[in-house]
């Protein structure tokens, strides 16, 4: 269980505190109004968002004060999630260990997890001569590879056409499913929830409201959700 | 948008090595000043020469400034509204002559502008008397050849970042030459000029290879100058010390003023996009405006032109002195790009990471830091113990590394910043170590400016025509220094031939170092 205990966040004005807890294998939807603090929350699981206060748990395990790479999280940001200078093998190869040479064996591994995300044949490629939907193949992955126990999407696939993106989002639900990950994804589009997730949290007023299932909260939206989706 | 909350740039590499790199060139620029101010004798030894030296350099350098700034304005105007073909080489020419070394350009302007040059044939043809050149004309004239191009740079960038829709409303509203100028023009000027006037003081208060060449005599001697002379022909130690106490006064308020005064960049990009005006239609307008492009075009190109021309009979018959002397300077410019690569490298990742102060303390020193007050100090402290001429070349590197800093932290910087702004969460997600993060994404990502950098600092160490006069034995000698013997024992010939080999090395050092940084490098 993920467990995001009496949260605060405070940056200027903005404010975001509150206690969630996320049961491991989840597949979570943060909603919330533009600048509700959405990409806050997850940075802050990730590390890169110091707290004011509270604690995150996952299992048993304190992460506040560990760094961004020693929690078992994997996550994409809506750019810079590939280095253009290297191949798509190097890229997903640091997933592995970005610190040294991969021995041949985890080479394999990052082969495989290539072609699992459909990229056979493109190692040799940089991000440049890739296509919007490959470069996010590409991150999935090194996604693979990582093999962290949380996977958080900050809109990586925001820039996608919708065709695409529905399709970037089943193939998350498929390699979340075989590796029994568990997803929180930053979400603008109700649909984009019910496509792949079974929980919403929703991030209103400063508030974090606890995880609540995904059908059940689009269709019958509490207040602070119907002024958002205009419903 | 919550996105617009970014985290401020995350620690990826280490901020100490920066801040080491800070403190040891702040250790030797303020280290050799103590050693000078311990060996200054009391001030009441100022004597007439030195009030001399004092008055001429200020008005030299006031000069200098003024004549660079006020030629600059109409030249930067014409470039930015009119469209020509070549307009693009021009502006890249103007860049030219910062790397370009003193001692050429010293040649090539006496090839022109000199008693036999063919400024004064041209009089002559006419029945009037050469041009004289040595004295405090010949300094301005060299002064205002390296700066007038820096000042158009400069101004030009204002003029490029007025804002399109001001001349479009001045358009509309059918201002005429003076409302345009008092909409748009008089309030950039005010911005920029000072700025940039304050820069061209700084540079040429601590002007030697031009006074050393151009000036000499009581009438015509800077501070940095009668420093060499105190050293070299009295060795009196105590009035070198002295004279660079009061430059090191100079220099530092100078350096602190333009700082003050100036906030914009010298190496501006898309100088090359021509403003969109409606003005300035009119056949008048437009033979003013080709009158400055062509008069700065000439006054640039025609003593580089002259290098070209009298340094190919020499070229062929080399002494072998010169081909030592070149050997000599290679390696201290390899030396000066290795120590450059050694302090830029690291201090520039600290300063991306948000140390701006010690960006500051390395521009003021850089900026105050004078050669001669650095090698003078250098001198004082090792003498005792070891023969300083052992150490002329290290220290002849040293000293081009701490010149050449301040424009490679230019270059490197925002590009550092920017790589580091758009990688370092990856990096930490990912857990790289700060190691492989300069291995594998900050050194491949900064390749071009790397390259430029280091060949910027190439080319100026082997132009530099400074600290080595002060520390070589007659059987040392760096290529400038080389061509200034022969100057000095009127072998014209054979000067001008080495100017050449020397323009055509320096040149051909910036362009494959910069041409080596961007050679497959992506964008």
């Amino acid at each position: 269980m993920l467990r995001l205990n009496a949260l605060d966040i405070r940056k200027g004005e903005f404010r975001l505190s509150g206690t969630a807890d996320i049961k491991a294998g989840a597949r979570v939807a943060v909603i919330g109004p533009s600048g509700a603090g959405k990409s806050t929350l997850l940075e802050a699981i990730a590390g890169f968002q110091p707290l004011d206060s509270g604690k995150i748990l996952w299992r048993s395990d304190d992460l506040t004060a560990r760094a961004p790479g020693k929690r078992p999280i994997a996550m994409l940001f809506q750019d810079g999630n590939l280095f253009p200078h290297l191949t798509v093998a190097q890229n997903a190869g640091l997933g592995i260990n970005p610190n040294r040479k991969l021995t041949p064996d985890e080479m394999k591994t990052v082969e495989v997890a290539i072609s699992r995300v459909g990229l056979s044949g493109m190692e040799g490629r940089k991000p440049a001569e890739l296509s919007g939907g490959q470069q996010s193949r590409a991150a999935l992955a090194r996604v693979l590879v990582q093999q962290r126990d949380l996977l958080l999407l900050d809109e990586p696939f925001a820039a996608l056409g919708p065709a695409l993106k529905a399709e970037m989002l089943d193939l998350v639900k498929e390699i979340v499913a075989e590796r029994n990950i568990t997803l929180l994804m930053v979400s603008h589009d109700p649909d984009d929830a019910r496509r792949i997730t079974d929980e919403v949290l929703l991030i209103a007023e400063g508030k974090l409201h606890p995880p609540a299932p995904t059908a059940d909260t689009l269709d019958n939206p509490p207040a602070a959700l119907r002024e958002y989706l205009g419903t | 948008m919550a996105r617009s909350a970014q985290p401020i740039t995350l620690p990826v590499v280490a901020i100490w090595p920066g801040t080491c790199a800070a403190l040891g060139v702040a250790l030797l620029v303020l280290g050799t000043l103590v050693a000078v101010a311990l060996r200054a004798d009391d001030l009441s030894g100022f004597a007439a020469a030195d009030w001399a030296a004092l008055r001429f350099t200020l008005v030299q350098a006031c000069l200098s400034a003024f004549l660079s700034v006020a030629l600059a304005i109409p030249v930067a105007k014409a470039l930015a509204r009119r469209r020509f073909f070549g307009r693009r080489v021009l502006i890249t020419l103007l860049g030219a002559p910062f790397i370009l070394p003193v001692i050429v350009a010293i040649l090539g302007l006496l090839a022109v502008f000199g008693r036999s040059g063919w400024m004064s044939d041209l009089l002559g043809l006419a029945g009037l008397p050469p041009v004289q050149i040595y004295g405090l004309h010949g300094v301005v004239i060299a002064h205002v050849f390296f700066n007038l191009p820096l000042a158009t740079r400069l101004i030009l960038q204002g003029w490029q970042e007025i804002p399109a829709e001001r001349f479009r409303l001045a358009a509309q509203l059918n201002a005429g030459p003076r409302a345009m100028w008092q909409l748009t023009e008089a309030p950039m000027l005010r911005q920029v000029v000072p700025g940039t006037a304050a820069v061209i003081f700084a540079i040429c208060l601590s002007s030697f290879a031009v006074a050393l060449t151009l000036g000499g005599g009581p009438k015509a001697t800077t501070i940095e100058l009668a420093i060499y002379q105190a050293f070299h022909f009295d060795f009196d130690l105590g009035r070198a010390a002295m004279l660079s106490g009061v430059q090191l006064v100079l220099t530092v308020v100078a350096a602190f003023l333009a700082l003050k005064a100036s906030s914009s960049e010298g190496f501006g990009a898309g100088l090359d996009r021509a403003v969109i005006r409606w003005d300035g239609k009119g056949t008048c307008a437009r033979i003013i405006d080709g009158f400055w492009i062509a008069a700065a075009a000439l006054f640039l190109m025609l003593p580089l032109l002259a290098v070209l021309i009298s340094g190919l009979p020499g070229l062929v018959s080399l002494p072998a002195s010169v081909w030592g002397a070149t050997w000599v300077s290679l390696q201290v410019a390899a030396l000066s790009t290795v120590f450059l690569l050694c302090v830029a490298l690291p201090l520039s990742a600290s300063i991306a990471l948000g140390r701006k102060r010690l960006g500051e303390v390395a521009g003021i020193l850089g900026l105050a830091a004078s050669p001669l007050v650095i090698g003078t100090g250098l001198f004082v402290m090792v003498y005792p113990y070891i023969d300083p001429f052992l150490l002329a070349l290290p220290v002849t590197a040293l000293v081009n590394m701490v010149m050449a800093l301040p424009f490679a932290l230019r270059i490197l910087v925002p590009r550092m910043r920017q790589v580091l702004h758009h990688n370092a969460r990856l990096a930490l997600a990912l857990d790289m170590n700060g190691r492989t993060f300069w291995r594998r994404v900050l050194l491949p990502r900064c390749r071009a400016q790397i390259g430029f950098a280091a060949g910027l600092t190439a080319a100026l160490s082997l132009g530099d025509l400074g600290v080595i006069a002060l520390f070589a034995d007659p059987e040392v000698a760096t290529l400038p220094l080389q061509v200034y013997r022969l100057m000095g024992a009127y072998r014209m010939e054979a000067a001008q031939g080495a100017a050449l080999l020397l323009f055509v090395i320096s040149m051909g050092a910036f362009w494959i170092l910069d041409r080596g940084g961007r050679l497959h490098a992506e964008a």
